[in-house]
């Protein structure tokens, strides 16, 4: 799965948890909690549909790794390979 | 009295299978529009059910919907609708004196029975749980999101009262006014019922869960071939505020509560007593200070169920034998039971007749049960009775809870 799958697939997931926000303009390399308005559960329901929808699993340390997308598609893509 | 003491109705909002206002759900109510459809329910299939259609993204941002429960919507859209409806400048209201009280049937069944069906789907992984489900179904949690949603700093709670719930919750808004611990109240029922499977497969186990090739003829209290309850949800919650506060802004004042009582059988787990239900009225007549004759309209609890309906009709036979001039309706033939909004819904329903002296019908009652016979029962087309002073509001639930509230033309 190339790094633009892996980035589909998480604004997929955020797109559906902040129906609200626009995340077609997104930095990819800025904090998201900056940019969007998401919060720890909001967090928590993105590792939950990560385990739901492509049975990929972040334990609870690795949390900060999602910090932005840049991280998310570095942190997953290995878990999607 | 003094005007302190006197709380009056000043916004009304609601949302029922067959209207999303007052104005729309006392036309359809009059027009004998019935608001029960088929629809799939979960593992039974086709089922005789009231949803309703308003807005849920009106007063509610989709990510706050999507947190919170089908409870929590239509609690905020109702309180949003009769904030609205009153006039009342929210922005300059002390909100650590506005109460929330929503009566409830029951809370958090269509969240625990969605996420075990998810846990099924996904081979039983228990992670999958979501970390939403306790917010979600604590039972103060339909209450909780109004004052989210509104800013409210004052007490926010539900009364978990079974079928009750809708006067229940009216009935501490007034309560809670007249301890001074408010200024103003947002309160009455709320249901989300028809969106839980649970509640259905009980019905039919107890043999009680209205059907009907034609959904619109399924609920049909009173009738000799009514089959049972068709479940619905929905919402009414009123501004009640003192008169004195009413008056000082010159508010729309649609009624005043001038009587209620609750009480308890004592006597089964679901099946009613009618000796309770006359003991209610009664009650709730004598804190009104006024007699059975009194009462212009008394909107019948009538579920459609087979023992439930003779017993109350049984019970407003001895509680009106008086009473020459009492006209008896009932509501649950157009929009099935909203269980915990039952009693708020069905008493915004008659509230028109104040102005416009009419007692909207019961419908569906094709054949009418011997013994479900009463004195001046209005069905199936509406009856111009005049001038309309006192309306009195049945509402009674699963282990034996009766509620009956009295609500007063405002002059």
């Amino acid at each position: 799965m190339t790094a633009n799958n892996v980035r589909q697939i998480v604004l997929d997931i955020i797109a559906d948890i902040a129906p609200d926000e626009d995340v077609t303009s997104i930095d990819d390399s800025k904090s998201l909690r900056e940019q969007l308005d998401l919060d720890s559960m909001d967090f928590l329901d993105i590792v939950m549909e990560l385990r739901k929808r492509h049975k990929v699993e972040v334990p609870q340390e690795d949390y900060p790794k999602l910090a932005t997308l840049e991280s998310c598609v570095s942190y997953l893509s290995p878990k999607f390979a | 009295m003094d005007d302190t003491q006197r709380i009056v109705m000043t916004g009304i909002g609601l949302t029922a299978p067959n209207g999303n206002n007052l104005e729309e759900f006392r036309q359809n109510l009059l027009a004998c529009k019935s608001g029960i459809q088929h629809a799939e329910i979960r593992y039974m299939g086709k089922q005789a059910a009231g949803f309703c259609n308003f807005d849920e993204f009106k007063y509610q941002s989709k990510k706050l919907r999507r947190r919170g429960t089908r409870a929590g919507s239509i609690s905020i859209y109702c309180a949003n609708e009769a904030l609205k409806d009153s006039g009342i400048n929210f922005e300059a209201v002390d909100k650590s004196m506005v109460g929330v009280y929503l009566g409830i049937t029951e809370h958090g069944n269509v969240e625990t029975e969605e996420e075990i069906f998810q846990m099924h789907q996904n081979n039983l992984d228990w992670k999958l749980w979501s970390p939403h489900h306790n917010p979600r179904t604590v039972s103060n949690s339909p209450a909780g999101e109004v004052t989210l949603n509104l800013n409210i700093t004052g007490p926010h709670y539900t009364l978990g009262s079974a079928c009750a719930g809708g006067n229940v919750g009216i009935i501490q808004g007034v309560q809670q006014l007249l301890l001074g611990e408010v200024d103003l109240a947002l309160a009455g029922g709320i249901s989300e019922s028809s969106q839980t499977f649970g509640i259905f497969a009980a019905f039919a186990a107890q043999g009680a869960l209205a059907h009907h090739d034609d959904p619109t003829l399924a609920s049909r209290p009173l009738d000799k071939n009514r089959n049972g309850i068709a479940i619905s949800e929905g919402g009414a919650v009123y501004v009640l505020e003192r008169l004195s506060d009413a008056k000082k802004r010159n508010a729309k004042i649609y009624c005043e509560i001038v009587g209620y009582a609750i009480n308890s059988d004592a006597s089964d787990f679901v099946n009613p007593n009618s000796e309770r239900q006359v003991e209610c009225m009664h009650k709730a007549i004598k804190r009104a200070g006024i007699t059975v004759s009194d009462i212009d309209i008394l909107n019948m609890h009538a579920t459609g169920t087979g023992t439930g309906d003779v017993n109350e009709t049984q019970a407003v036979r001895v509680a009106f034998a008086e009473s020459s001039k009492t006209y008896v309706n009932f509501t649950k033939g157009h929009i099935g039971h909203c269980m915990g909004a039952a009693g708020a819904l069905e008493l915004a329903g008659n509230i028109p007749s104040f102005t416009d002296g009419v007692v909207h019908p019961g419908m569906n009652v094709t054949e009418l049960d011997p013994e479900c016979v009463v004195k001046n029962l209005v069905i199936n087309e509406p009856k111009l009775i005049g001038n309309v002073n006192y309306i009195l509001n049945n509402s009674f639930g699963m282990l034996g809870i009766n509620s009956a509230l009295i609500v007063k033309k405002y002059s």
